[in-house]
């Protein structure tokens, strides 16, 4: 297998409320992330899934253990990294295409020919060719989250990461957006770490999935997904895939006693 | 608009865009929609009516109410150059006063957003800046300051940068949380993250703010006049009821409220051509 992309070594995450109690996010979190590799990690609210996913972006600094891109500790924010969040949070004081090419004028001040381009090529692949000049609000908010994607996919990111990132669509858009994310994946790979609480979500679109322990944040079990791709409206009714769903349904709300 | 009148032939006005209504709904949708559109301007028509009826029919003295026509007369019987010469003073203070706030406040509500330590120290103080009546103080910094431009505008200031510090402040904690976490994750640095994210975000509370203060700037003008000033309309209202010419002080009114009512459109009208995306999408 080749050297890992993302790996989390032992790490633990303590954050301190308001009225000065620590509480235990994320502990003795191990596993890795290959290259070009869709992992989705799983788990009811309140297991730290998002804290993992700031630790990567450098956004914040773990209390214990490492998080490693390509070997090397991550201590701040790092180029090779693409954000989708929960909600799509675009800019409406510019127009879409304003919106993808935003980290560029962010970043470097400025936006050239060649990133307008880019960000067209893009909203094609986003399927949003003809949306280009259109304001925020004329769009649906599955539309907004594609525009988000392209935007994530700017500056050519090794590594996706999204947070949730159609939790907050109607559940047809949410189908379609699943099937969407997978099209443009095998169109530019990338390694993707996919957070999310819904269970037939993670199994259609992931290469494994890592189950979540709420209350300290532990990895439960990390299970390969064996449904072949591409994945279509076929796998949602594959054996396979109902085997593995409610294995997971299974393992989220079985409580050891002794846990 | 008025998509097809063929439904109605006896309606002969296919080219007016007053009514919007179906031609074929009828005369009742017709006038509810004339009434839609001009029942602001009947209102006040019909209560100058009665204020003007009140005047003759009661036989209020016009120096404890003047009748509207009154007011008119007192206003046209005062110079056109001695009225330019009035909202002239007034107005100067006034944007004067206004700018001056805008420039204090924007970069103020950036600083006081931006640390934690600098909002903690100077909130109070702001806060009690602010819950001195201005009116109070507007004497003792005419004798501070001299007599002169200086302290109107300073009084107009005080009055007037507190809202737009606060909303500006509201609308820079405002941004999503995701996109500080966006700009942070590309390392773009503080300064980009202010003026590219928080402070856009900040336009429409920061744009509502300076709506509010026109009012205010005129406030703090007149505010300043009463205290110590040879010209400007509050001068002149000061000046006129100080001799029982009541419909002249009126008129003065009448004039202050057409300037707060003007520079309030003036602000809306540089929303829609500059920011017009923050107007609600039915109003742009």
């Amino acid at each position: 297998m080749q050297p890992p992309v993302i790996s989390f070594k032992r790490l633990g995450q303590v954050f301190e409320t308001a009225a000065g109690r620590a509480v235990t996010a994320l502990d003795g979190v191990s596993f890795d992330i290959g290259r070009h590799e869709f992992v989705a990690v799983l788990g009811p609210s309140g297991c730290g899934k998002s804290t993992l996913l700031r630790l990567i972006a450098g956004l914040i600094a773990p209390t214990r253990g490492s998080v490693e891109i390509w070997g090397m500790p991550v201590t701040e924010p790092r180029d090779e990294i693409g954000i989708v969040f929960q909600r799509p949070t675009l800019l409406p004081w510019f127009d879409v295409l304003g919106n993808v090419t935003f980290p560029m004028r962010h970043k470097y001040g400025r936006v050239g020919e060649a990133e307008r381009a880019r960000a067209r090529e893009l909203l094609a692949l986003v399927d949003l060719a003809d949306f280009a000049d259109k304001r925020i609000d004329e769009l649906s908010g599955g539309m907004q989250q594609r525009v988000a994607i392209a935007r994530a996919l700017l500056l050519d990111p090794d590594i996706l990461l999204m947070d949730e990132p159609f939790s907050a669509l109607d559940a047809l858009t949410r189908d379609e957006m699943s099937f969407e994310l997978l099209r443009i994946w095998s169109e530019r790979p990338k390694t993707v770490l996919f957070i999310t609480h819904s269970i037939p979500e993670a199994v259609l679109l992931a290469d494994r999935i890592v189950v979540m322990t709420p209350r300290p944040g532990r990895v439960r079990e990390i299970l390969d997904v064996p449904l072949p791709r591409p994945r279509s409206l076929a796998t949602l009714t594959d054996p396979t895939f109902h085997a593995l769903a409610d294995h997971i349904r299974g393992t989220l709300f079985s409580r050891p006693a002794a846990a | 608009m008025s998509d097809t009148t063929a439904a109605a032939p006896e309606t002969t006005l296919p080219e007016t865009d007053a009514a919007p209504t179906a031609p074929a709904a009828g005369v009742g949708t017709t006038l509810l929609a004339w009434l839609d559109r001009f029942a602001p301007a009947l209102a006040f028509a019909a209560a100058l009516a009665v204020w003007e009826a009140a005047t003759w029919v009661f036989a209020i003295p016009s120096f404890l109410l003047p009748a509207p026509s009154a007011i008119v007369a007192a206003g046209l019987a005062t110079p056109a150059e001695v009225w330019l010469g009035h909202i002239w003073a007034t107005l100067r203070v006034a944007l004067m006063g206004y700018l001056l706030a805008i420039a204090v406040s924007v970069p103020l509500a950036v600083a006081l957003a931006s640390s934690r330590l600098l909002s903690r120290t100077l909130y109070p103080m702001l806060v009690v800046v602010q819950s001195t009546p201005i009116v109070a103080v507007a004497p003792i910094i005419v004798v501070t300051l001299g007599a002169s431009d200086l302290p109107r505008v300073v009084i107009t200031f005080l009055i007037t940068f507190f809202p737009i510090v606060v909303s500006t402040v509201t609308g820079l904690l405002s941004t999503p949380e995701e996109l500080i976490e966006l700009s942070r994750s590309l390392r773009a640095g503080r300064s980009r993250e202010i003026l590219h994210i928080r402070l856009p975000y900040a336009v429409p509370h920061l744009v509502s703010a300076l709506k509010i203060s026109t009012t205010l700037a005129v406030i703090g003008a007149v505010v300043a006049e009463f205290v110590a000033a040879e010209r400007g309309l509050g001068f002149f209202i000061l000046f006129s009821t100080s001799f029982f010419k009541i419909p002249a002080a009126f008129a003065g009114l009448v004039v202050l409220v057409a300037i707060s009512l003007a520079l309030f459109r003036l602000v809306g009208l540089a929303q829609k051509m500059l920011v017009p995306w923050s107007l609600p999408k039915s109003e742009r």
